[in-house]
C-alpha cells in the first residue's frame, strides 16, 4: 500500500502543474473530479429525458383519448396520429422511463456522481486506484446512455415489455413491436452498462481499500463513503447476473436456443423452443433487481447521513449501527429478491421464505430512521437547500418504507401485486428518496465540484415544488392501487364496463396525479437553469462553506490534480466532532489531532 | 399551434423573469455583503415554518383521501379467504399507518423546533446504545406478529384444494382468455401445445385431435406437402429472404412431425375420455356460489395474470408451465350488485403482467350464479362438450377412466410445485 501511495504521489508531482490539453482536460480525462462531473451532467440529460417521457404517459392516463398538441409534438404522426398516442408507444415510453431512471440517473448518476468525486476527496487520495478504468467506465456509461437514447428513435419503437423485460414478451417480436430492434438495443446498452459499472465499481472498493491517507481508518470513514463502498460490491455482485440474464434472451433471440422460451404459439408461428422456463429470467432479473434497489438507495442515504450531520451541527447519531445497517441491508439484499415473484407460480413454500428475509430488512432500516431523527433533536439546524432535500429524503423513506411491509408480506401482495400500489411503494421509497439524496448531493458538494455557489433561494424553491410535487404524485396513487387499479394499463376504460364508482375515482385521482407531476417538473426546470448558470456565473464559493469536518473541505476550492498540494492530509478524529463540547467552534476537522486529555469518540 | 405559441412565450417568460429575479438578489446581496452560504436566520426561519405547515398538509391531504375514497376503495371481497386477507391487511395498514404519523411527526417537528437559535448550542450526542437497542427490538418484535400471521394467512390461501374442487382452466392469449371447464368426471384432459389447430384452440389430447393435428401439418393449406411443392415448383420466383424463411419453416415442421408421431405412439386412447366431456366457455366465465374452485392457468404465448380483484386472487399463467390458484366464491353477482348497489355492476377476470399493446382491455366476465341458476346452465352446456362441438364423429369412449395413477402422472409432469407433496 505504501508502494502505490507513493507512487500517486510521484505522478502527483510530474503532472501536477502544466498546461492539459482541452481533450485530455474535459473530454478523456482521468481526473476524477472531471469523471464524477461528466457522469452527473450525462445522468442530468437522461433524467430530463426520463421525466419528459413520464409526463407524456401521464398526459394519456389523465386524459386517455383526447387529442394534445403537447403528445404530437413529441411523438409525431408516427406514435401519436392525431395527437393521441398509441398503445404501442405507451408501453414504450413506460419501458424506457423506468429504465433510464432507475439505471441511467440512479446508478450511474448517482453513483458515478458521487463515488468518484466523494472516495477520493474524503479518504485523503490523490485519484482513484486507477484513474484509465475511471475513464473507461465513464464512456462505457456514456455509450450505453446514447444507445439507450437512439432505442427512442427507431422505427419500430423502443423496447416495450416493462423496464423489467420478461421474456416470452421480450424475447418475441411478433409480440409487440418494441421486441424487435428497440430491444436489442435496450440489451446491448444495458450489457455495455454493466461492464461500464462494474469497472467503476472495482475501482471504488480498491481505492477504499488501498488508498486510505495516514490515520484514516475503516471507522473514521464518513458515511458516504461506507455507503459507496456497500453499494460498489452489491454492484460486482449483482450486475455480472444480469449480464447472463441478458446474454441468454440475445441467444433465445438470436440463436434459437430455449432458456426462457417453451411451447410457444405466436402469431400463428408454433415455436420449437421447449424446456426453457420464464421463471429463470425473472430469478436472475431480481437477484440483481433487488440488490439494485439499494445500490439506488444506499449512495443516498449516505449522502443524507454527512448532510444532516453537518447541517445539524450534530455527529450522526449512531455511527456504528449506521454501519452495521449499511452492512445489514447490504447482506439481506441477496437473499430477498423473490419477493417480486410471489404470485409468478413460483413454489409458494419458497415465497414464505422470501417473506421472512424481506421483512427483516425493515429492521435495519427503521434503525436508520431513527438514527436520523435523533441526529435532528437538540440539533442546531441550519437549512441550506441540501438539509431540505435531506429531511425530504428521510419522509420519503419512511412514507415509502411502510408500504413494502404489505408488499413484501406474500399473502397481501396477492390482491396488490402489479397494482398502483406497488408503483407508489416504489417510486417513494426508492425514486423520490434517491432522487432527493441526489439533489441534496449536489447542493452541497456543488461549491466542491464547480468551485462556485449555486442560488439558495432557487434551491429552496426548487425543494417545497419537488416535495409538494412528489407527494401530490404519489399519495393518490397508493389509492387508487390498493383499489387495484393494475399497472401498465394504456387507460381505464374496462373499468367502466364493470364497476364505474371505481372507474370514477380513477380518473378522478390521475388526473390529480399528472397536474402534480406537471407542477413538480417544472419545480426541476428551477433545478436546472440554477445548476447550469452558477456552474459559470455562479458567486465563487470559499473552501468549507458548510463549516464541515471531512477532508474534501481541506482541499483548495481550485482543482488540482491530485486534489491536495503537498502532502496528503493526515487523519486524527471520526469525521462526526461537531458541536463537541470544549471546542473553540463548532466544528473540529478530521485533521486536527486530539487536544490533550481529549478522548476520541 | 396557437397553443404552441402561448407556451412557448409563457416558459421564455418564465425563464426571464427567473433570470431577473436571481440578478436583483445578487445586487442586493451584494450590497449587505451577504455571502451565498450563509443563511440568514429568517430563512432558517421560514423553513422551519414550512416544515411544519408541509407536514399538517400532508397529513390533512391523507385523512381528507381517506374521507373521501374509503379506507382501501377495494370494497367487500367476494371469497372468504380474500375477507381474510382484508383483515390481515386492514390489520398491516393501521400498523404502517401509526408509524408514518409516528415518524413523520417526529421528523418534521424536530425540523421545525430544532432550527438553530442564537446561543443554543447543538447538543453533542453520539450514541445511546439502550436507544438503539430499543428500536431494533420494537420494530422486531411487531415485524414477528406480522410475519408470522402473513404466513399462516399465505399457506391457507396456496394450500392444494380440496379433491372435491372443481377444476377449471384459464387458458390465455394476446388478449383473451378461454375457460375450460373439466366436464363430468371433473378432470381436465390432456394438452399439447403441438395439438394446436383451428378446431382445437387449447391444444387438448386425444387420438382424433394428435391425427388432426398431424394431418394438418403434413397436409394443410401452410403444411409440408403444400411447402415442399412451393419450393420445388420452378415456375414461382421468390426473393431469396423469402425463401429463407419457408426453408426454415419447413424445417421446424420436419421436427414437430416427428414428435407428433411419438405422441401418437405413446397415446393412451383411454384418456381421450377426460378430454371429451371438457367444455369450452368464452367471452364469460360462470361460477357457482359457495364450491370451491381450482383454476389452473396456461398460456399460450407470452405471460399472463390473473387476476380477480373482487376475489384477492391472482396467479401468473406462464408458457410451458401449468399454475394454479383456488377460491370460494361466496357472493352472487346479483348480491354484490345490492351490496354496490349498482345495477352495472360485475365481477372481472383481468390482466396484470404486461403482455403486448392490448394488455389493458384483456378480461373475461365473471359471473357468479345461485347453485340452481348454475345448475341450469350447466345442463344447457352438457351437450355442448369438446367432442360435441368440435369431433362429433369422433368414436364415443365409455365414461370409465377413473384409475388414480393416470391422474398422478399429469400432477408430476405439469405441476413442478406440487413435487414433494
Amino acid at each position: 500500500m505504501a508502494a502505490v501511495a507513493h507512487e500517486a504521489h510521484g505522478h502527483h508531482d510530474d503532472h501536477g502543474h502544466h498546461e492539459e490539453h482541452f481533450v485530455s482536460k474535459y473530454i478523456f480525462s482521468q481526473d476524477h473530479k472531471m469523471i464524477g462531473k461528466q457522469f452527473l451532467v450525462t445522468a442530468v440529460f437522461m433524467g430530463v429525458v426520463a421525466m419528459l417521457l413520464s409526463l407524456l404517459f401521464r398526459i394519456q392516463l389523465a386524459w386517455p383519448g383526447e387529442s394534445s398538441d403537447f403528445l404530437s409534438f413529441f411523438l409525431g404522426d408516427t406514435w401519436a396520429p392525431g395527437g393521441v398516442m398509441k398503445e404501442d408507444m405507451y408501453l414504450g415510453l413506460v419501458t424506457i422511463h423506468g429504465t433510464i431512471m432507475v439505471f441511467f440517473l440512479l446508478t450511474g448518476g448517482l453513483s458515478g456522481t458521487f463515488s468518484n468525486i466523494l472516495i477520493p476527496l474524503q479518504l485523503g487520495a490523490r485519484d482513484m486506484a486507477s484513474g484509465f478504468l475511471n475513464m473507461l467506465s465513464y464512456w462505457f456509461f456514456a455509450l450505453s446512455s446514447l444507445i439507450m437514447f437512439v432505442s427512442l428513435f427507431v422505427e419500430t419503437g423502443p423496447a416495450m415489455a416493462g423496464w423489467t423485460i420478461y421474456p416470452p414478451l421480450s424475447a418475441l417480436p411478433q409480440a409487440i413491436s418494441g421486441s424487435g430492434l428497440g430491444m436489442t438495443l435496450w440489451l446491448f446498452s444495458m450489457a455495455i452498462f454493466i461492464a461500464g459499472s462494474l469497472i467503476g465499481s472495482l475501482n471504488y472498493i480498491v481505492t477504499v481499500i488501498n488508498l486510505r491517507t495516514t490515520g484514516m481508518t475503516m471507522t473514521r470513514m464518513p458515511l458516504t463513503v461506507w455507503a459507496f463502498f456497500v453499494t460498489a460490491i452489491l454492484g460486482v455482485l449483482s450486475f455480472p447476473v444480469l449480464l447472463s440474464a441478458a446474454v441468454l434472451l440475445i441467444m433465445d433471440r438470436l440463436a434459437g436456443t430455449s432458456f426462457y422460451l417453451s411451447d410457444i404459439i405466436v402469431g400463428g408461428e408454433m415455436l420449437t423452443q421447449h424446456g426453457g422456463s420464464p421463471l429463470l429470467f425473472q430469478h436472475l432479473f431480481w437477484f440483481l433487481g433487488h440488490p439494485e434497489v439499494y445500490i439506488v438507495l444506499l449512495p443516498s442515504l449516505g449522502l443524507s447521513s454527512e448532510i444532516i450531520a453537518t447541517n445539524a451541527r450534530k455527529p450522526i447519531f449512531g455511527y456504528r449501527a449506521m454501519i452495521g445497517s449499511i452492512l445489514a441491508i447490504g447482506f439481506l439484499s441477496f437473499i430477498v429478491w423473490a419477493h417480486h415473484m410471489f404470485v409468478t407460480g413460483m413454489n409458494p413454500f419458497l415465497g414464505s421464505v422470501f417473506v421472512f428475509t424481506t421483512l427483516l430488512i425493515a429492521i435495519p432500516s427503521a434503525v436508520k430512521v431513527f438514527n436520523y431523527i435523533t441526529t435532528l433533536w437538540r440539533g442546531s439546524i441550519v437549512y441550506t437547500p441540501a438539509m431540505l432535500f435531506a429531511i425530504g429524503l428521510v419522509s420519503t423513506f419512511i412514507t415509502g418504507g411502510v408500504t413494502g411491509i404489505i408488499l413484501a408480506d406474500a399473502a397481501l401482495d396477492i390482491a396488490v401485486h402489479d397494482t398502483y400500489f406497488v408503483v407508489a411503494h416504489f417510486h417513494v421509497v426508492m425514486g423520490l428518496s434517491a432522487v432527493f439524496g441526489m439533489f441534496g448531493g449536489v447542493y452541497h458538494w456543488f461549491p466542491k465540484m464547480y468551485g462556485r455557489m449555486m442560488n439558495t433561494r432557487l434551491g429552496y424553491i426548487h425543494f417545497w415544488i419537488s416535495i409538494v410535487g412528489a407527494y401530490g404524485v404519489f399519495f393518490p396513487m397508493h389509492f387508487v392501487g390498493i383499489a387495484g387499479a393494475p399497472r401498465r394499463y394504456y387507460d381505464y376504460s374496462v373499468y367502466a364496463d364493470f364497476d364505474i364508482s371505481s372507474y370514477n375515482m380513477q380518473m378522478d385521482l390521475n388526473v390529480v396525479i399528472t397536474i402534480f407531476a406537471f407542477i413538480a417538473a417544472c419545480g426541476q426546470l428551477i433545478f436546472l437553469y440554477n445548476f447550469f448558470y452558477s456552474i459559470w456565473r455562479g458567486p465563487v464559493a470559499v473552501q468549507n462553506p458548510w463549516r464541515s469536518t471531512t477532508l474534501e473541505w481541506t482541499a483548495p476550492v481550485e482543482h488540482l490534480h491530485g486534489n491536495w498540494p503537498g502532502d496528503l492530509p493526515t487523519v486524527y478524529r471520526w469525521p462526526y466532532d461537531l458541536s463537541k463540547p470544549g471546542a473553540e467552534e463548532d466544528f473540529i476537522p478530521q485533521t486536527v489531532p486530539l487536544a490533550e486529555g481529549e478522548e476520541e469518540h | 399551434m396557437v397553443t404552441k405559441l402561448v407556451i412557448l412565450l409563457v416558459v421564455v417568460l418564465g425563464i426571464l423573469a427567473i433570470a431577473q429575479m436571481m440578478r436583483v438578489y445578487e445586487l442586493s446581496s451584494k450590497l449587505t455583503n451577504k455571502q451565498e452560504h450563509e443563511i440568514s436566520n429568517r430563512d432558517n426561519n421560514m423553513n422551519a415554518k414550512l416544515m411544519l405547515l408541509f407536514m399538517i398538509v400532508l397529513f390533512g391531504s391523507f385523512i381528507w383521501m381517506i374521507l373521501k375514497y374509503g379506507w382501501t376503495g377495494r370494497g367487500e371481497a367476494a371469497a372468504p379467504h380474500g375477507r381474510e386477507l382484508d383483515w390481515l391487511m386492514n390489520l398491516n395498514l393501521i400498523i404502517i399507518t401509526i408509524t408514518f404519523f409516528l415518524t413523520n411527526t417526529l421528523l418534521f417537528f424536530f425540523s421545525y423546533k430544532y432550527v438553530k437559535k442564537e446561543g443554543v448550542p447543538a447538543l453533542y450526542y453520539p450514541h445511546n446504545n439502550k436507544l438503539e437497542m430499543l428500536w431494533t427490538v420494537v420494530p422486531a418484535c411487531v415485524l414477528a406478529v406480522i410475519i408470522i400471521l402473513g404466513l399462516k394467512k399465505w399457506n391457507e390461501a396456496t394450500d392444494l384444494a380440496k379433491p372435491e374442487a372443481i377444476v377449471v382452466e384459464l387458458f390465455s392469449k394476446q388478449f383473451d382468455w378461454t375457460a375450460r371447464y373439466s366436464g363430468v368426471n371433473n378432470k381436465l384432459g390432456y394438452f399439447d401445445y403441438k395439438l394446436t389447430t383451428d378446431n382445437n384452440e387449447l391444444a387438448i389430447m386425444t387420438t382424433n385431435t394428435i391425427d388432426s393435428a398431424i394431418y394438418q401439418m403434413e397436409s394443410g393449406t401452410t403444411g409440408m406437402e403444400a411447402l415442399e411443392a412451393k419450393l420445388n415448383d420452378p415456375n414461382i420466383v421468390m426473393v431469396p429472404e423469402d425463401r429463407e424463411k419457408m426453408e426454415a419453416d419447413l424445417a421446424r415442421k420436419e421436427r414437430m412431425i416427428r414428435l407428433l408421431y411419438q405422441m401418437r405412439e405413446k397415446h393412451d386412447s383411454e384418456l381421450d375420455a377426460l378430454a371429451w366431456d371438457d367444455i369450452i366457455q368464452k367471452d364469460t366465465l360462470y361460477l357457482c356460489k359457495n364450491k370451491e374452485y381450482e383454476f389452473n392457468f396456461r398460456s399460450k404465448d407470452v405471460i399472463h395474470s390473473a387476476y380477480f380483484p373482487h376475489f384477492r386472487a391472482q396467479m401468473n399463467t406462464v408458457p410451458g408451465l401449468t399454475t394454479r390458484f383456488k377460491f370460494t366464491p361466496d357472493i352472487s353477482t346479483a348480491e354484490m350488485k345490492k351490496i354496490k348497489d349498482d345495477e352495472n355492476f360485475n365481477y372481472v377476470l383481468l390482466c396484470n403482467k404486461i403482455c403486448g399493446g392490448a394488455h389493458y382491455k384483456m378480461r373475461m366476465m365473471v359471473v357468479v350464479l345461485e347453485e340452481a341458476d348454475y345448475n341450469d346452465w350447466m345442463r344447457s352446456k352438457l351437450n355442448k362438450t369438446f367432442k360435441d362441438t368440435y369431433f362429433p364423429q369422433a368414436a364415443p369412449v365409455e365414461q370409465v377412466v377413473e384409475e388414480a395413477d393416470v391422474e398422478e402422472v399429469e400432477a408430476g409432469e405439469d405441476n413442478p410445485e406440487n413435487e414433494g407433496e
